[in-house]
């Protein structure tokens, strides 16, 4: 795709989310459904606006329930919207929010809507698990069938394994590999030391621990009173900020027993979460005298292969985005980017700096060059505070925008990775 | 303009829909009654009708029951009884023509309502929330006077039957479905139609009604010994519920058990005399007046309009302020906000809760719960509150906590947010001393459980601006209460008359009552909790707080507390909630009863105990109680009578089939109540001494209600 952003400006307004917590603990009981509509209706109590002025709602999700197929709806009617907002879901993996959040800004930018809210939720203590195709081939076909006969027909061909449960991987369809078995491929191509990669996932648990005790997550996590225990979940219960080095060091790689590199602790966890932006065009956020967060200023989607570069999105679209925008990656004073994995961080951070990657597989003639790593992910990233897929983010745009805020940075660039090799970037700007 | 409207239509189906040109919903009155008699003639007659429909124009009730203005007026018993016989004789035609009839019902049917619907051949309802079917004549002193007694338990059983006779359960079109009370289910839109198909569906065979599967149980209970066993402990159970004090539910049994012994014709004819007499007596006037009243009070108070609450913050997640927050999610978002993680927990749990058992009973789907608790939002930041159109603190009754609650809360608010304060005894005025509007602020005396207690009680206090009462009341109406306005002052008008009932609770216990005894003389005349059980239910430590406050303002008339409770509080005893009161209770969590602590009687004048006379120590209460209502008419603290009346019975329990403190007198009459009260102050003290307006009304023979 073409990075340009045409048409009336879009503002961030406001960005709440669900604490965002490892799967199987404290949401274990919650559906997508229930995260994102405790999502949006903090939102709602939050925004300077009333429901009845939204007009669209845009949600990611990846691990659909098919309960509730379109989950933006049915968050949409419990939330609080009235039902006259229409909502719909998008799926692209881990940038499903991120989409979602453009396509919104989209609606606004082409006059369709003035207020909008956009964000993604996920759940993987709840994940579809299917039956084998051949049982639910019989199945299907018991809908119709008759009598005792017709079940016994049924059960003819049958294979005992048929009867095991299916547990959708996270891998990609078209490689068969799993994002853990990419990444080590990744790391091993590209020679990212473990030492690097525990390093870096250390600090970023440390930073996100560091954010949370200054109360920098105040503003934007949305605590949650949920049946059928009614405990206040009110932080992210994922980050480790007491973790040390030796700690990391200790553990056994994930996907490559022998000669990997790849640990859990240096890649993201399993985790629960909702995130919920509001986005409104900047005319009518003057209007009501509201300040906004921030301006989408640019925007860039891209594809590339799911082998060989499955986890390299950011280093493909942020220098298309920041091209778009028109500023040099210097005037970045906030950089948040998704961390997958350690190794995929580093890899991608790597290949910003490589001019052979800029000019072979960009056209560029310059690379971005090197981020400062203060500027990058300070209050933490998805290694220590989770990556529930379609919520993330929500999350990056609105803790980019805090950020922002509260760093006086002009500018600040959002961009993610997703399987499928889909990856995205937006630059923000404080207006 | 009649009532019901005849379409004949070419199917030779005839629709008959009710639509009451005077108001909202159908209500069977003697005209009404006449108009069907004289539809039913002529389609009877008229050859081109092969079947008959009945459904209404209203969009909520199919016919909501009998015209209660007309029972108030009643004083004969025989015209009570005219009007039953002329009814039975009406749906026994119904019941018994050869043109079957469909009842469509929509909405609500209570009452004669259900009673016409029961005599039809085949009962069709929308399966909507809005479909409520019941018998709730006992709530008003009556009973089913067209047939429901017979009908009813031939239709559902026996054991669903008398439920609903004798306590008014209604049901909802599902539960009704499953239970018999209708033959079948249809979407809510477009129910006529649907009840003509069935009606010629009856006609050409096509439908036929199946006869509900009885189990076995039921079976055995409706044999002749197991209808016995039945009667008998339905018998017990009511006369251990009303203590005998209440005719009404032992003649709905009468009936039933007539239609049973001697057939549907006699019972028919028990039903007619039985409610002649209730109709004419005592206490349905009673409790229709109540229910009157609690209707006239749901229309707005004057011309002032309300402003709209987008939404409401609640200050505290205790129980009072959980039962506040449950109350109000269907009229706006409410944000409740506590210091306390744990008050808030418990806060989610007991909305939640709330909301799940009316998910059970089908008021309200899964979805909607889900909608609902999102309205809810629970914080620990005032930061939360900016945007609130009502703020109700909830928090602790303490005089400077309020006034700095209200300090926090108008730093926050817009200009046009209304301040309530939940108190039960503290003066609104010296909450509001320092406030920089004073004239938003009010207070919304909720009573506990919030969800279950119908009143509230709103005071208005000298600087008060009618704006702000007018949005107060209409929230609160919108919540479901029933809101008396009453004047601000110490106790304002409930805890005010509440006061020297309990203290005299104690003075009773003083001078040698048994606390058993003494709370089975209030139950036997009427309360539904005796004194001393009510103060271990408040908590002694509030009981003492409350006459520390109320004491010394009305000492002069000898009403100064006795110090028995601060006393008692001291020496550990608090009530229900430490377990020690003047009852000991089982541990939480145990099953157990209470047993009285005799440990307490020696604070209270020694532990040798004396036979008191039971009807003089329930007057003692009741009369105090009643003298001091009258004070509180007479200083402007009440508007009416009726809002007194109503505040004694659905605050405090008075009870309902006196009528309330001011009815008690009436009926009592002024002259024999002053000679009664200047009795008691001669044997007792000037706390006994008439109200002067109750003297003066001696004097001129007039009553608190006129007519």
């Amino acid at each position: 795709m073409k990075s340009v952003m045409n048409g009336r400006r879009v503002v961030v307004v406001d960005g709440r989310r669900t604490p965002f917590v490892r799967s199987g603990t404290a949401f274990a009981d919650l559906t997508a459904y229930d995260l994102g509509r405790h999502a949006v209706a903090g939102l709602l109590h939050h925004a300077p606006v009333e429901p009845g002025e939204v007009e669209l709602l845009v949600m990611g999700t990846v691990l659909q329930d098919p309960a509730t197929s379109n989950v933006a709806r049915e968050v949409g009617l419990a939330s609080g919207l009235p039902a006259s907002v229409p909502a719909f879901t998008v799926t692209v993996a881990c940038v499903s929010s991120n989409l979602a959040i453009l396509s919104a800004a989209n609606a606004i930018a082409l006059g369709q809507a003035e207020v909008a809210i956009a964000g993604g939720t996920d759940t993987l203590s709840d994940a579809p698990i299917r039956v084998s195709r051949n049982l639910r081939k019989r199945l299907m076909a018991a809908q119709k069938g008759r009598g005792l006969k017709g079940l016994l027909g049924m059960a003819k061909g049958l294979k005992f394994r048929d009867l095991a449960p299916e547990v959708p991987a996270i891998a990609d369809f078209s490689t068969g590999l799993s994002m853990g078995q990419n990444a080590e491929r990744l790391a091993k191509r590209m020679a990212i030391s473990r030492a690097d990669q525990d390093a870096y996932a250390l600090r970023s648990h440390q930073r996100a621990a560091e954010a949370a005790r200054k109360g920098f997550f105040a503003d934007q996590i949305v605590p949650l009173y949920a049946p059928p225990a009614f405990k206040a979940v009110q932080a992210d219960n994922g980050v480790r900020g007491d973790s040390t080095y030796e700690k990391m060091a200790s553990l056994k790689p994930a996907f490559d027993r022998r000669f990997g590199t790849v640990t859990a602790a240096n890649s993201s966890y399993l985790t629960d979460g909702a995130s919920a932006v509001l986005l409104m065009s900047e005319e009518r956020a003057r209007a009501k005298g509201i300040q906004p967060l921030a301006a989408l200023r640019a925007v860039s989607t891209t594809a590339q292969d799911p082998l060989d570069e499955l986890l390299l999105g950011p280093a493909f679209a942020i220098p298309g985005a920041l091209q778009s925008a028109g500023i040099s990656p210097a005037e970045v004073g906030v950089w948040e980017i998704h961390e997958a994995f350690a190794a995929q961080m580093l890899a991608v951070l790597r290949l910003l700096e490589d001019e052979r990657f800029a000019r072979e597989r960009l056209g560029m003639e310059r690379p971005v060059g090197a981020i400062d790593p203060e500027k990058l992910n300070a209050w933490g990233g998805s290694l220590s505070i989770g990556h529930p897929f379609g919520a993330t983010g929500g999350r990056l745009v609105t803790t980019c925008c805090r950020r922002m805020e509260r760093e006086g940075a002009r500018y600040g660039v959002v961009a993610a990775c997703a399987a499928g090799a889909v990856g995205n970037a937006i630059v923000l700007e404080r207006v | 303009m009649g009532a019901i409207r005849v379409t004949k239509r070419p199917d030779g189906v005839a629709v008959l829909t009710f639509d009451n040109p005077k108001g909202k919903v159908n209500i069977l009155s003697p005209e009404v009654v006449e108009e069907f008699r004289a539809v039913i003639d002529d389609i009877e007659r008229d050859p081109g009708v092969k079947a008959c429909v009945l459904v209404s124009a209203k969009p909520d009730n199919f016919i909501a029951g009998a015209d209660l203005k007309f029972f108030l007026s009643i004083r004969d018993p025989v015209v009570g009884e005219r009007f039953s016989r002329e009814g039975h004789a009406l749906l026994d035609r119904v019941a018994g023509s050869s043109k079957p009839t469909v009842a469509a019902i929509a909405g609500l049917a209570l009452g004669g309502g259900l009673e016409v619907a029961l005599a039809c051949h085949y009962r069709l309802a929308a399966d909507d929330p809005k479909v409520v079917l019941g018998l709730p004549e006992v709530q008003l002193g009556l009973l089913p006077a067209g047939g429901g007694t017979v009908r009813l338990p031939r239709l559902v059983g026996l054991p669903a039957a008398l439920p609903m006779m004798l306590t008014g359960r209604r049901v909802r079109a599902r539960k009704a479905l499953k239970m018999g009370l209708v033959d079948a289910l249809t979407s809510p839109g477009g129910i006529e139609e649907t009840a003509i198909r069935a009606a010629l569906g009856l006609l050409d065979g096509s439908i036929r009604r199946s006869a509900r599967k009885r189990p076995w149980t039921e079976r055995l209970l409706e044999s002749p010994p197991g209808r016995l066993l039945l009667f008998r402990q339905a018998r017990k159970s009511v006369l251990a519920k009303t203590r005998g004090l209440y005719p009404s539910p032992l003649s709905i049994l009468d009936c039933v058990q007539t239609g049973y012994a001697k057939g549907p014709a006699a019972g028919y004819d028990r039903e007619s005399v039985l409610f002649g007499q209730l109709v004419a007596g005592p206490e349905c006037k009673a409790l229709i007046g109540l229910f009157e009243a609690t209707t006239e009070l749901k229309k707005p108070l004057d011309a002032t309009p309300p402003r709209p609450v987008e939404r409401l913050a609640v200050l505290g997640g205790g129980f009072m302020g959980s039962g506040i927050a449950a109350v109000s999610l269907e009229l706006a978002p409410v944000v409740v906000r506590d210091l306390s993680q744990k008050a808030l927990e418990g806060c989610a749990r007991s909305v939640y809760s709330g909301l799940s058992k009316r998910v059970q009973s089908g008021a309200i789907s899964r979805f909607e719960r889900d909608r609902l608790f999102s309205r809810l939002h629970l914080t620990q930041e005032a930061e939360a509150l900016r945007r609130a159109g009502l703020v109700i603190e909830a928090v602790f009754e303490d005089l400077d906590l309020k006034r700095k609650v209200l300090a926090e809360v108008e730093a926050l608010v817009p200009a046009e947010c209304v301040f309530a304060s939940n108190t039960s005894a503290l003066p609104i005025a010296s909450i509001a001393e320092k406030a920089l509007h004073p004239e938003r602020v009010l207070g919304m005396h909720y009573f506990s459980p919030v969800p279950k207690m119908p009143l509230l009680e709103l005071v208005v206090a000298e600087k008060t601006a009618p704006w702000a009462v007018a949005t107060a009341r209409a929230f609160a109406v919108k919540q479901g209460k029933t809101v008396i306005v009453v004047e601000d002052g110490p106790g304002f008008y409930t805890t005010r008359i509440l006061s020297p009932f309990l203290n005299e609770a104690v003075l009773l216990l003083e001078e040698g009552a048994r606390m058993e005894a003494l709370d089975s003389a209030l139950k036997d005349f009427g309360y539904p909790v005796g004194p001393v059980t009510l103060l271990d239910e408040v908590g002694i430590d509030v009981g003492a707080h409350v006459a520390k406050e109320l004491g010394p303002v009305y000492a002069h008339r000898g009403l100064g507390a006795s110090d028995a409770l601060p006393r008692l509080f001291e020496a550990g005893y608090q009530g229900r909630k430490n377990g020690r009161g003047f009852y000991l209770y089982p541990p939480r969590g145990k099953r157990g009863k209470k047993r009285p602590n005799a440990e307490v009687y020696g604070l209270l004048g020694g532990v040798p105990r004396r036979p008191m006379d039971r009807k003089a120590m329930a007057e003692r209460l009741a009369l105090l109680m009643a003298n001091e209502a009258v004070h509180c008419l007479q200083e402007g603290v009440l508007s009416s009578p009726r809002d007194g009346d109503v505040g004694a019975v659905f605050g405090l329990g008075f009870p309902p089939f006196r009528g309330g403190p001011f009815r008690y007198l009436d009926a009592l009459g002024a002259r024999q109540a002053v000679n009664q009260y200047e009795a008691l102050a001669k044997l007792h003290g000037q706390r006994f001494t008439p109200a002067p307006l109750l003297v003066e009304m001696a004097k001129s023979g007039k009553k608190f209600y006129e007519g």
